[in-house]
């Protein structure tokens, strides 16, 4: 039943899929101001790549796409770690993590 | 049958999203998202890439959600001040729009180029094949994986500790 999941749903269908998850994403970064649901959102973003490249992976029935979407997750974990070991540096500075107020660069 | 998990499936993904972003208290965004997460699993249990679905679970169900959760208990957010520009709001939506627009007429472009979808019925997505071709083909990129893992911890563990007073 798996086997034939492409000829039944069909490719398209994920590339809506993930171009909606896609576009969510970016609403998320532009329109929240909390740093850690910008996060979130990125990682949305991420994930809905990721789902992509699976799809086109069994459509080519080929395993690379999924290499690289392992390699995408190692990736993803790293920047996750580093950057809300950033943000709890900011906010023990600053006492906030909203977005507007992170202009401390602005001179 | 399949179709119909398809839609499903989907539909908990974009719901889920979308309140991941539009939730006020960040909680209930992470844990949207892990539902989210679920679901994303869902779809690629659903092209009977086991090890992905396995490693999806693990890696952002568990340990991210699980480090955002504990980010977000650290920092007690006791006032959600919400002045919210309406600008922002527009040219957020604005923003979305046009990409979606970018997006989909890309792709709807390149829809003449998918010819019909062809079944080899050679394995390629068991954990064993995917085994074989990640430590033969992509050796060093594996390793190289471990290596930024282990940089990002030592980086992490150096960024979250506390300054030392510096003794004059």
């Amino acid at each position: 039943m798996l086997q034939n999941i492409l000829q039944e749903i069909g490719i398209e269908n994920y590339i809506f899929l993930a171009t909606a998850l896609f576009c969510v994403g970016i609403f998320g970064v532009l329109y929240r101001r909390n740093a850690i649901v910008v996060f979130m959102s990125i990682e949305i973003m991420l994930n809905a790549v990721n789902l992509l490249l699976v799809a086109f992976s069994t459509y080519h029935q080929d395993a690379a796409g999924q290499v690289f979407v392992f390699f995408s997750m190692a990736v993803a974990a790293a920047e996750v770690a580093i950057g809300l070991a950033i943000l709890v540096a900011i906010y023990r500075n600053l006492k906030s993590i909203d977005i507007d107020d992170l202009r401390n660069l602005k001179g | 049958m399949l179709t119909t998990i398809f839609y499903i499936l989907s539909a908990i993904t974009l719901a889920t999203a979308f309140m991941t972003v539009l939730s006020r208290n960040p909680i209930h965004s992470a844990i949207y998202l892990v539902i989210c997460f679920f679901s994303i699993a869902g779809h690629y249990a659903m092209f009977n890439a086991q090890f992905l679905a396995m490693v999806h679970l693990i890696v952002y169900s568990g340990a991210i959600m699980i480090l955002m959760l504990f980010t977000i208990m650290m920092m007690n957010f006791n006032e959600q001040k919400i002045r919210k520009n309406n600008l922002i709001v527009v040219a957020a939506v604005i923003a979305l729009c046009l990409v979606a627009y970018v997006l989909l007429a890309t792709f709807l472009k390149a829809q003449p180029m998918i010819e019909q979808y062809v079944i080899t019925g050679e394995d390629y997505q068991s954990i064993k094949v995917l085994g074989k071709v990640l430590l033969d083909d992509y050796l060093v990129p594996f390793e190289m994986a471990a290596v930024l893992l282990l940089t990002s911890m030592i980086g992490a563990v150096l960024l979250s500790k506390k300054d030392k007073k510096i003794k004059a």
